[in-house]
């Protein structure tokens, strides 16, 4: 699934201002958005997942445009259907673990149960071991358990696309390598393509099929990566 | 015992309607300020935390140019047979409008607490506006409700000035718990005085217990 990306965003604060200008073409199933902190990797993400509106540009998913400024398109958050993995996981506080991953299976206005049971939550929950922990809630779980119950709660709702927001930068050094490697088997066998955005080289060499270098608002045309990416792409 | 039965009962009938009241419009209008982006939100905040800082007195007396006969409020009620001065429906709105500030700024600042990213996550997840503000946002800020719904509660059961300006003093028809100690003591009335301040003061210890139950566990467990 091919994502294109074409925006621009200003953004004014009393200290400074900042502009966005991304522009890129991903074809691969793992791109890397690659760049310091303080890059605009972050709004590049969010204007994915159409959580920031950007000021002109388009975005363009699988050839549906999600967004387009010069046509007055802006799909929703809601109905673009991209499975956003938040830098802290944002797991809801006042969920469960089983009603966190089971979030996005109503529609209306009311949680899930404490103990209600669907058999897609039964599903990840197993998979990714959280059932012995399926009735604690988030702020009784360690950091690499956090990771995965959010993870269920973006693939329960059957995304198109993961985004996945520095997903190691929360965890201590040993359990960075552990998650990064279970991340990457689980990623091969989903078949989901992703976006994945860090400041952490050891990411890059992992998930960067595709590398895009992100600096002070904009894509560095930087030759830093192409050799990396011919052998991942070889492999 | 009778003396401070019927007051107690009315008491907590307005005080009830009053704050049952207070939490829809102080959650709107908190929700609304805290969403707004305009420079006249100071200017509204201020006007409606005015029965917080104004005297009791003066809130009465508005409330009885407004609301009277005559007044533009009153006189259109009028023609529906409505009549809100010396009723205990009018002591609600005293109470009421005396209690509103305290669910607002606290409703307020509980909906500017919620980190947008919970709110984001939910519409990720294939929400609409409305579920997100259902199952996240509220159930996330409902501490801060809960705790101004109390406070409010407290105020509107101890509202006096208001209250006496447009609901009067009738015994057992507009006479609250704390318009009946005035009376008593006015009155020279010691028993019937101590008995009233007793259950008075009995009723908040009971309020106040009843707020620790009521905010969920749950909440207890996050860190935020």
């Amino acid at each position: 699934m091919t994502l294109t990306v074409d925006i621009r965003k200003t953004l004014v604060t009393r200290e400074r201002r900042f502009e966005l200008s991304v522009a890129f073409t991903g074809s691969c199933q793992r791109i890397v958005l690659f760049g310091p902190s303080g890059a605009g990797k972050t709004l590049t993400l969010q204007a994915v997942a159409g959580l920031l509106k950007p000021d002109a540009g388009a975005i363009t998913l699988g050839g549906e445009p999600l967004f387009d400024a010069s046509r007055g398109i802006d799909v929703p958050a809601r109905e673009r259907r991209a499975g956003y993995l938040f830098q802290d996981y944002a797991l809801f506080p006042h969920l469960n673990v089983r009603q966190n991953a089971g979030f996005a299976l109503r529609r209306r206005w009311m949680n899930p149960r404490a103990r209600e049971v669907a058999r897609e939550v039964d599903y990840w929950l197993d998979a990714f071991d959280l059932t012995s922990v399926a009735g604690s809630y988030p702020a009784q779980l360690s950091g690499g358990q956090k990771q995965r119950v959010a993870l269920a709660r973006a693939l329960v709702s059957e995304p198109r696309i993961l985004l996945l927001d520095e997903p190691f930068a929360a965890l201590d050094a040993g359990m960075r390598e552990r998650m990064r490697r279970e991340l990457s088997d689980l990623l091969a066998r989903l078949d989901i393509p992703m976006v994945l955005i860090t400041h952490d080289e050891a990411d890059v060499a992992v998930f960067g099929d595709q590398v895009v270098q992100l600096d002070q608002g904009s894509v560095q045309e930087g030759e830093r990566y192409e050799g990396l990416s011919a052998r991942n792409a070889s492999r | 015992m009778q003396d401070a039965w019927i007051p107690l009962a009315l008491s907590l009938k307005v005080a009830g309607w009053a704050t049952a009241l207070d939490i829809v419009l102080g959650v709107a209008a908190a929700l609304a300020l805290a969403r707004w982006r305009s420079s006249l939100r100071d200017v509204v905040d201020a006007l409606l935390t005015l029965p917080l800082v104004m005297p009791p007195t003066v809130l009465g007396y508005y409330l009885l140019v407004l609301l009277g006969r005559r007044g533009p409020i009153g006189a259109w009620l009028d023609t529906f047979g409505v009549r809100l001065v010396f009723t205990w429906q009018g002591a609600v709105i005293a109470a009421m409008i005396a209690a509103f500030p305290l669910v607002l700024k606290s409703a307020r600042s509980a909906f500017e607490s919620v980190d947008p990213q919970f709110e984001h996550a939910a519409r990720t997840l294939g929400m609409g506006e409305a579920a997100v503000f259902f199952r996240v946002t509220l159930p996330l800020a409902m501490r801060g409700i809960v705790a101004g719904a109390l406070l409010a509660f407290a105020r509107a059961l101890g509202e006096f000035g208001a209250t006496l300006m447009i609901a009067g003093n009738l015994p057992g028809r507009t006479q609250t718990l704390s318009v009946a100690v005035y009376s008593a003591v006015q009155a020279g009335d010691d028993h019937t005085a101590n008995l009233l301040v007793i259950v008075t003061s009995v009723v908040c210890v009971v309020v106040l217990l009843v707020a620790g139950r009521l905010v969920p566990q749950h909440s207890l467990l996050t860190s935020r």
